[in-house]
């Protein structure tokens, strides 16, 4: 038939994982603190789609369309961003332990959201003090990291990482001691710990442009990255020039994770998780594995987030949901690793 | 490796600096425990903002400082001399030796804090007071306390009168205010929600000591009155989402965000609420010190008047603007002109 034949766990693996965000669409729109009934959201889909009023309250129509529909996308778009990258890095590290922030892309973030919430910056300001603050940090790791010509470049780049995340997290300790206790302190601890409560549609823009950006460039290089994620002799002797490929790895999963950072606080586990979950479905192929872990941490992060908002009148961080649902499903995923690494 | 204990050494200066037998009386502070103070007391060490504040209004020359600095546009409302005193830190939950240090070279005869009186705040004051040699009171700065906490700081000071007028000040306040509100049966308190953050959607949660005065007033706070808090049950601040503001639809509004107060007028979802379509959306004002809650001290108790004013209109027929000039120059001691007044008024700042 020409094009190569497509094994069938793979298309079991994307239906699943298509199946998940399908099924976290749905629920995500149903459920909420504001009651809308299923009669009235198919009424309210149905208008939107063929451009008619809906004749329901404005009410409603805030609800679904103004607050849990960027809600929504927002989530799914940071929840793919998270996974995309931490696939992405896992690879370019040939370590499957490695995360999305592994060279400094969230406390870079967190540290610029601080300092704004410090200077009590506009939410705008904020979130591009973050955005630029998780840049800046993963380029100060990388130039840090490419001037060290000793041993395994890879490993030089993780452990400088590691040492610049942890100067950074030193600086965010150091706003919050100075931050005023009754008003800015709050405000920092409810934005590290990760929520989209106050998702508005005007934060989708600043995060769709960078996640789609950073997304295609990862695809695009997905063959290569197959190639990386061999021994570095292997990948040279293969004929890969290995340093420009490394430079627009991280600044594509850079780009994605500051900017799911920037638009949601710090997330962590999604984009450690994840990625494992899309290998136990579809294997060690970028090709296969890129897509469907972008469904997946994107219908994931989405069901998260629905929990969160539900469960309570008041928020659940999801940080904190990300974690203790993460860590019981990390533990589960080591014990029952199938082909999953390697 | 023999070194000498710092603790020690500290301690040491800090009994030369008080000689012997100069203890004047011993006083039993907020959290019940008895405090030897010196005969005579100059210099007042305030560990964190709300005991700065309470200081301030009452014996203001005693300050030796600010926990933190008063900005350009609160001077105005503070003793010219007093206001602008440097800013040296608060004792926190880990005082360590280095800031203990920084307060020894501050020669305090008395460190007051006032907030919390649980188990861990009588530690560090214990521990900070064997540190130091320095007497440490805590005043406990629950709101309703703000009168018997005066009592104890002007005995404290040796300001006892003016303590006591203070005092008399807010209970007056606080008596007329319960007493006109008591017959008030449920359905006329209105429901209420507290707004912080520049969306709106911190919210504090009931017993959290930054909506004591709605509790106070009878309010029904809706993040306070809702079944299953969870988690965040009774633990002060919470995010909540504009579709569970939506849900709850308050009657009225109370926030301490000037950015949220004006984008509040155009989003589509809160145009919905009873609240904004009502026009009762309140920003509080925050000069020299929030209304509200934010620092959790004195200030609260002319917010209390204004808070009273805007749940129940009809029962407080008093100007606000004749509480906040006497509550002003009595507790601070400035009394703002007109247009300060309408500067105050205006939660802007």
């Amino acid at each position: 038939m020409g094009a190569d034949p497509v094994p069938p766990s793979s298309l079991r693996g994307n239906a699943f994982a298509l199946g998940l965000l399908g099924v976290a669409v749905l629920l995500a729109f149903g459920l909420g603190r504001f009651p809308v009934g299923p009669a009235d959201l198919a009424r309210l889909v149905w208008a939107g789609l063929i451009g008619q009023p809906s004749g329901l309250s404005p009410q409603i129509e805030a609800v679904i369309w103004n607050i849990r529909g960027p809600r929504v996308v927002a989530a799914v778009l940071c929840g793919a961003a998270l996974a995309v990258a931490g696939t992405a890095f896992q690879g370019l590290f040939r370590n499957p332990l490695v995360s999305p922030d592994i060279l400094g892309a969230s406390s870079g973030a967190a540290l610029g959201a601080v300092v704004g919430i410090y200077f009590s910056l506009g939410l705008f300001a904020i979130q591009l003090a973050a955005f630029i603050g998780g840049l800046v940090a993963v380029g100060a790791v990388y130039a840090i990291g490419s001037t060290i010509r000793r041993g395994d470049p890879v490993l030089v780049l993780v452990l400088t990482g590691v040492v610049v995340g942890s100067l950074l997290g030193a600086g965010i300790g150091l706003v919050k001691y100075w931050a005023d206790p009754y008003n800015q302190l709050p405000a920092m601890t409810f934005w590290l710990l990760g929520s989209l409560a106050g998702t508005a549609k005007p934060d989708l823009i600043p995060l769709l442009g960078p996640v789609l950006l950073g997304t295609a460039v990862l695809v695009a290089l997905r063959w290569r990255m197959n190639v990386m994620s061999l021994p570095e002799e292997e990948a040279r002797a293969l004929g890969l020039n290995t340093g420009p490929l490394r430079i627009a790895i991280v600044a594509a999963a850079t780009l994605v994770t500051a900017a799911s950072v920037a638009a949601a606080g710090i997330i962590g586990w999604v984009g450690l998780v994840v990625p494992h979950l899309a290998r136990f479905l579809v294997g060690p192929d970028f090709g296969k594995l890129l897509p469907t872990a972008a469904l997946l941490g994107g219908g994931y992060l989405l069901i998260i987030d629905t929990l969160a908002r539900t469960a309570a009148p008041v928020e659940t961080p999801l940080g904190i949901l990300t974690a203790v649902i993460g860590t019981p499903f990390f533990i589960w995923l080591l014990a029952s690793a199938r082909g999953g690494w390697s | 490796m023999p070194h000498p204990d710092r603790r020690l050494v500290l301690a040491g200066l800090a009994t030369l600096a008080v000689p012997r037998g100069a203890w004047a009386a011993t006083i039993r502070d907020g959290a019940g425990r008895d405090i030897a103070v010196p005969a005579k007391v100059e210099r007042v060490f305030p560990a964190g903002p709300p005991a700065a504040i309470q200081l301030y209004t009452l014996a203001p020359d005693l300050l030796l400082g600010w926990p933190r600095a008063n900005g350009p546009e609160e001077l105005p409302f503070l003793l010219p001399n007093i206001g602008n005193k440097p800013q040296i830190g608060r004792i926190t939950g880990r005082g360590n030796s280095a800031n203990l240090e920084a307060v020894l070279t501050l020669k305090p005869d008395l460190i007051v804090d006032a907030g919390s009186t649980g188990r861990s705040y009588v530690e560090l004051a214990e521990r900070v007071q064997s540190q130091t040699g320095i007497p440490y009171a805590l005043l406990d700065g629950r709101f309703e306390a703000i009168p018997a906490s005066y009592r104890i700081l002007g005995q404290l000071t040796g300001r006892v009168e003016r303590a006591e007028t203070l005092a008399r000040w807010c209970e007056t306040a606080m008596t007329v205010i319960k007493g006109r509100i008591a017959t008030l049966p449920p359905e006329r308190r209105p429901s209420v929600y507290y707004a912080r953050g520049p969306r709106g959607l911190e919210t504090g949660l009931g017993g959290s000591i930054n909506v004591e005065t709605l509790s106070f007033l009878g309010a029904r706070n809706v993040a306070a009155e809702q079944p299953g808090n969870g988690l965040a049950q009774g633990s002060g601040l919470a995010q909540v989402s504009l579709e569970q503001v939506m849900a709850w639809d308050p009657e009225v509004i109370v926030t301490v965000d000037t950015g949220f107060a004006v984008s509040v007028h155009t989003d589509p979802g809160w145009a919905s609420i009873r609240a904004v379509k009502a026009g009762r959306v309140h920003l509080s004002p925050k000069l020299p010190f929030g209304w509200v809650d934010f620092p959790p001290s004195v200030n609260r108790m002319v917010g209390l008047w204004w808070l009273a004013k805007l749940l129940y209109p009809a029962q407080f027929p008093e100007n606000i603007r004749a509480i906040a000039r006497d509550f002003h120059t009595l507790f601070y001691q400035v009394t703002p002109n007109e247009a300060q007044l309408d500067l105050i008024l205006s939660g802007h700042r």
